[in-house]
């Protein structure tokens, strides 16, 4: 019998669906007229007054400072959580640990968020670039830990016996034989946490103070007041700057693989 | 005995870090928000001394109502869409050639990693009244030039599911990859028609791939803020908006604790249920498997 077409319909249609607003957008984005209704002429006139704004460089400084901050707190958190769950299996400990790392996953943004400025607000912190770096890592946490312990489900621990057994110490086992051999693991989760920090808007919005605006905030404040092409502009930079990303990851991860 | 001791210590020493981390900026900062509820608001944005139920009568508030209930079915809505769209896609997916399935989830990864904010604006682009949607539609008569495409619950409905359909494709395939296909066949050898086979067999097979998939998108569904901010109207409003006006608008963080505990309240029944029900399932978490 032949097989339905159905699944097939729906998943181009559906993929179809995912690209058509960000073709019209980066389309509209090299459109000299200000509404996106009718094309006027091809031009790079939006880019050009975009390099020309000085708090979207601002914007962008904030944002890279907080998301380093972010990753490298996360990935060292992150990691030993892993490592944790994943050597004391089973433990009480390691179930009330998993429970902690798991829910911020799926919570929605908005609570952790009040949450989080109401912790601040409560214990008179002056909120900045710090509190917003600090509310960053609390949730990248919970994505490096879980990324790492996937990779750890594969992890053979009798090379962590034969490195002791042949006379390796604690600190030698941890820095020559786990750290390098989990290096993927934690590199893919600060990856991950690297761009939810530079993505994330609900969070920052609540925790920033005068003076931290973060490029999402800055991006939210021109899309509610400011001028529609600029932002065309500045999305279509993010979108290349992503895409060139992912799928150079995808790249080199495939590589890996068949290397491996 | 001095063995355990160690392997204790050691256990604790690994755990500390994210654990006191989470318990003070995750846990306590939960559980403030039923504290600050209950604490009178000061006229310039801060929390007053004493305690007092003045919120939790604010939460009787005639407009609620109105409020929670769109909350509630926009999520339904966008979660059935979701899902609905996401198991096609799944079967499809873990049945074809290797190089068109890294292709697919290549396609379906690549606006998952892209800017939410820009994802969103593009829909208000191409809804815009002056976008080239409006115009097509008008031109084929579809719809009356005065329509407005945007500020609308249904633009808020159509953009959660632009934005959260990745959450139901990547727990579904993933199911779904693990599904083994003969039973389809076997069925279908012993006279079930396909839309039998795929009803009786492969959905319950993939079973813990939905659950997971209704998780990851009705939960933060139910806190969506920044879409019907950006998308909707004044009728389209969610529990979200409300936090955020309370928050930012009329500066008044006990109102906006209220609201908080209340969604808190909302999201942890559906979580603990679908947790429960998963669990049963399978003993080993599927969140792991699935390579989130």
């Amino acid at each position: 019998m032949k097989p339905s077409r159905f699944p097939l319909i729906v998943t181009w249609a559906v993929i179809a669906f995912f690209y058509i607003p960000i073709v019209i957008l980066v389309a509209n984005s090299f459109n000299s007229s200000r509404f996106g209704g009718s094309w006027e002429s091809t031009s790079l006139k939006w880019y050009i007054r975009l390099m020309n704004e000085p708090s979207i460089w601002h914007a962008l400084t904030n944002t890279l400072v907080i998301a380093g901050a972010a990753t490298l707190i996360s990935m060292v958190l992150g990691t030993s959580a892993a490592f944790a769950l994943h050597r004391f299996a089973g433990s009480k400990l390691q179930k009330l640990h998993y429970s902690i790392i798991y829910t911020p996953l799926v919570l929605p943004e908005i609570l952790m968020g009040l949450s989080m400025l109401l912790f601040f607000v409560a214990l008179k912190v002056q909120l900045g670039l710090a509190t917003i770096a600090v509310a960053h890592v609390t949730f990248c946490l919970s994505y490096v830990a879980m990324t790492v312990l996937a990779r750890l489900q594969d992890f053979d621990f009798a090379i962590i016996e034969a490195a002791q057994d042949l006379g390796a110490g604690w600190w030698t086992t941890v820095w020559k034989v786990l750290l390098p051999m989990l290096a993927p693991g934690i590199l893919a989760g600060g990856l991950l946490a690297f761009t939810l920090s530079i993505d994330d808007f609900v969070i920052s919005f609540f925790v920033a103070g005068p003076g931290s605006t973060t490029l999402p905030i800055k991006i939210y404040s021109m899309i509610k007041y400011g001028a529609p092409p600029l932002i065309n502009a500045l999305s279509t930079i993010l979108l290349t700057i992503t895409f060139l990303c992912v799928i150079a990851s995808q790249y080199l991860s495939n590589r890996g693989r068949q290397a491996a | 005995m001095k063995a355990e001791h160690r392997r204790k210590l050691s256990e604790w020493l690994v755990t500390l870090p994210s654990f006191v981390w989470l318990l003070l900026l995750f846990l306590i900062p939960t559980v403030l928000v039923f504290a600050i509820m209950f604490k009178p608001a000061t006229p310039y944005g801060g929390i007053g001394e004493g305690w007092t139920l003045e919120t939790f009568w604010t939460l009787g508030n005639p407009n609620y109502p109105a409020i929670v209930w769109r909350t509630i079915w926009l999520s339904v809505a966008a979660t059935a869409l979701c899902i609905l769209l996401a198991t096609p896609m799944g079967y499809y997916m873990a049945r074809v050639s290797p190089a068109r399935r890294r292709l697919v989830l290549l396609l379906v990864i690549l606006p998952f990693w892209t800017s939410f904010l820009v994802r969103i604006f593009a829909w208000k682009v191409l809804l815009h009244p002056e976008g080239a949607l409006k115009h097509a539609l008008v031109f084929l008569g579809l719809i009356a030039p005065e329509t407005s495409l945007l500020y609308n619950a249904y633009a808020v409905l159509l953009v959660m599911v632009y934005t959260e359909l990745p959450f139901a494709i990547l727990p579904i395939y993933a199911a779904s990859e693990k599904f083994d296909f003969r039973l389809i066949e076997a069925a279908k050898d012993l006279g079930a028609t396909s839309f039998l086979a795929f009803r009786k067999i492969f959905l319950p097979g993939i079973r813990v791939g939905l659950l997971t998939a209704f998780l990851m998108v009705f939960i933060p569904s139910l806190g969506s803020y920044v879409i019907p901010d950006i998308v909707g109207g004044p009728t389209s409003e969610m529990i979200g908006n409300k936090i955020a006006q309370r928050t930012f608008v009329d500066r008044n963080l006990p109102h906006a604790a209220g609201l908080s505990a209340l969604l808190t309240v909302a999201v942890l029944i559906p979580m603990v249920a679908i947790t429960a029900l998963r669990r049963k399932e399978s003993p080993k978490d599927a969140l792991i498997e699935e390579g989130v």
